[in-house]
């Protein structure tokens, strides 16, 4: 304890001393809110702008994510060879390569060829006011759309082989008699895999799971290389900008803290809900 | 009449369970060999022989929660073949009760009880409420419908595994060793409730080492061992002149404890 209250310290004093670093907490005002007299009202800054890019991105890869998760799972455990090898090739692929290399491959050969076919960046053109603002709050702005498509894509395929494991090791991890006596009572496999084994595989999951989703959030800060602007695409912009390396980083890290920790916490409720209606589980 | 191999409707004056020369391996190893028994409506059958002598491959191969290999089974004139459509319509007619219960642990028991008859069944839920507390009062459980399962004593859980299997209104009931996980003082009260549905009429195989349930209940014992029917007939006879050796040698070890 002394040590590290001691190396704490030293820390401390070489920031302070050495570095002479004058805090200046100011500058980083306008990157957040500032007034705008244009439109007379408080506006978002940059930090902010890509704060709310973030949660966009996590949200829509979480989703797709789970999805791809829960249908790679069921691959996997599937009593065709065929569709165990589709999702034992598509785990040890993705699992076996660095997130980067798998995001540059992923932007450079697949989307910046087939994407833009798909006419992404004319959407929402004949959109009235009312549409155009809901698909700029759920999807950001029309123009950076196929970067954020294919923000999307890439981290839900990635994070999803992870997602894929934990689910099927869930799924393995009900005890065979729950189907035995599901498909005993006259069910069919897929009533018994949604209603019997599911919800039982996904609560032993729950922990895993959420520790996934943390990692996602996290993870999504690689978009910003594809220049999706979010948080630490905006940190780099403002930090170049304003010359506080220090600030910029330090409000973005608390932003990211905030995102993380309050999701892992819904994460937890979640779980302590499901635990003290189900408490420790079947005894025989 | 014989069931061809087609038919998926279920033939009320066929044997309700015939098998004939059944064999199943697992893997080299023989879990049955050559297993021929007819059991008729109606009928109350109990399997025993030692562990491992394929009581449980037996029963389960009725249901196909295992698949035999060799000769053929037929519920009620249905044959027991690798067709889903004819596997399930088997299922819906043959009730299973399970060594360790197998409870769904995230449904009570009452939810635990209207699965089936509204997924399978297509029954309305206030409709396959009412029959579920009708079953749960007849295990004499109703007051528990709605816990959660592992809220139960053992006893319990397998009143409930009962009822569950009851609510699909079976014409068959197989038993595997349905009182072999309990403590002693809540085997009585499973078997009370077994033998009350045997008075029923319902056709019953009961795999148990319980004798004397086995000598007051059964029409008919089956003696296995090493995945072959050694010895049958009236339980009487069997305890009192058992003829294969073999039979002779368990009867002796499981009366002396
Ligand atoms: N799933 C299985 N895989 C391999 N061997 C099995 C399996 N189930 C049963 N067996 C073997 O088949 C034989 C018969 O088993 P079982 O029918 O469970 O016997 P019993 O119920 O009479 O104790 C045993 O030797 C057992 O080890
Ligand atoms: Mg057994």
């Amino acid at each position: 304890m002394a040590a590290l209250a001691g190396g704490l310290a030293y820390v401390a004093h070489r920031f302070g001393s050495v570095l002479h670093y004058r805090w200046d907490w100011g500058s980083l005002g306008g990157a957040l809110l500032h007034w705008s007299v244009a439109h007379h009202a408080w506006r978002a800054g940059l930090l902010l702008e890509g704060l709310e890019a973030t949660l966009r991105l996590a949200l829509w890869s979480s989703v797709l994510t789970f999805l791809l998760g829960f249908g790679f799972a069921l691959c996997r455990i599937s009593r065709s060879l065929y569709w165990r090898l589709l999702g034992g090739l598509y785990v040890g692929f993705v699992r076996n390569m660095p997130l980067l290399v798998f995001l540059f491959l992923f932007y450079f050969f697949l989307s910046s060829q087939i994407l833009p076919l798909l006419g992404l960046d004319r959407l929402g053109h004949g959109a009235g006011p009312a549409a155009r603002f809901w698909l700029g709050l759920l999807f950001g702005p029309p123009r950076e759309l196929s970067a954020f498509v294919t923000g999307v894509f890439c981290l839900a395929l990635f994070e999803g082989a992870y997602v894929a494991e934990i689910l099927r090791a869930g799924l393995q991890a009900v005890p065979r008699g729950q189907w035995e006596a599901a498909l005993g009572l006259g069910l069919g496999r897929r009533e018994t895999l949604w209603r019997v084994i599911l919800p039982q595989a996904l609560r032993a999951s729950l922990p895993a799971l959420a520790g996934q989703v943390i990692l996602l959030i996290k993870a999504s800060s690689v978009a910003s290389l594809i220049s999706i602007p979010e948080l630490t695409y905006m940190a780099n912009e403002v930090s170049s900008s304003n010359d506080h390396v220090f600030e910029t980083w330090t409000a973005a890290a608390a932003l990211y803290f905030v995102v993380c920790f309050g999701a892992a916490s819904l994460f937890a409720r979640w779980e302590r809900a499901r635990g003290t209606a189900l408490a420790a589980g079947p005894r025989a | 009449m014989s069931g061809r191999g087609g038919e998926s409707a279920p033939d009320p004056t066929a044997p309700a369970i015939a098998f004939e020369r059944v064999s199943k391996w697992f893997g080299a190893h023989a879990a049955l060999r050559g297993v021929s028994l007819a059991v008729a409506p109606g009928e109350r059958v109990v399997v025993c022989g030692p562990s491992g002598s394929g009581k449980s491959t037996l029963i389960r191969c009725v249901n196909r929660l295992e698949a035999h290999d060799e000769g053929r089974i037929l519920v009620e004139g249905i044959e027991v073949d690798d067709d889903p459509r004819r596997v399930r319509a088997i299922r819906r007619e043959v009730g299973m009760v399970f060594q360790s219960f197998n409870l769904f642990p995230h449904l009570s028991v009452l939810e635990n009880c209207i699965l089936a008859p509204m997924r399978v069944r297509g029954m309305a839920r206030a409709e396959a409420e009412e029959l579920a507390m009708s079953y749960l009062a007849r295990v004499r459980i109703p007051e528990q419908a709605e816990k959660l399962p592992h809220a139960l004593s053992g006893g319990q859980q397998q009143r409930v595994a009962i009822a569950r299997a009851l609510c699909m209104r079976p014409r068959i009931m197989l038993f595997d060793e349905p009182t072999s996980a309990l403590d002693p003082e809540m085997i009585k009260e499973v078997l009370d409730v077994i033998g009350e549905l045997a008075e029923t009429g319902m056709t019953m195989v009961c795999v148990t080492h319980e004798m004397g349930f086995a000598r007051r209940l059964a029409d008919r014992m089956v003696f296995m061992d090493a995945g072959e029917i050694v010895e049958a007939g009236p339980p009487e006879r069997l305890f009192r002149a058992p003829e294969a050796p073999r039979l002779r040698d368990f009867l002796a070890q499981i009366l002396r404890d």
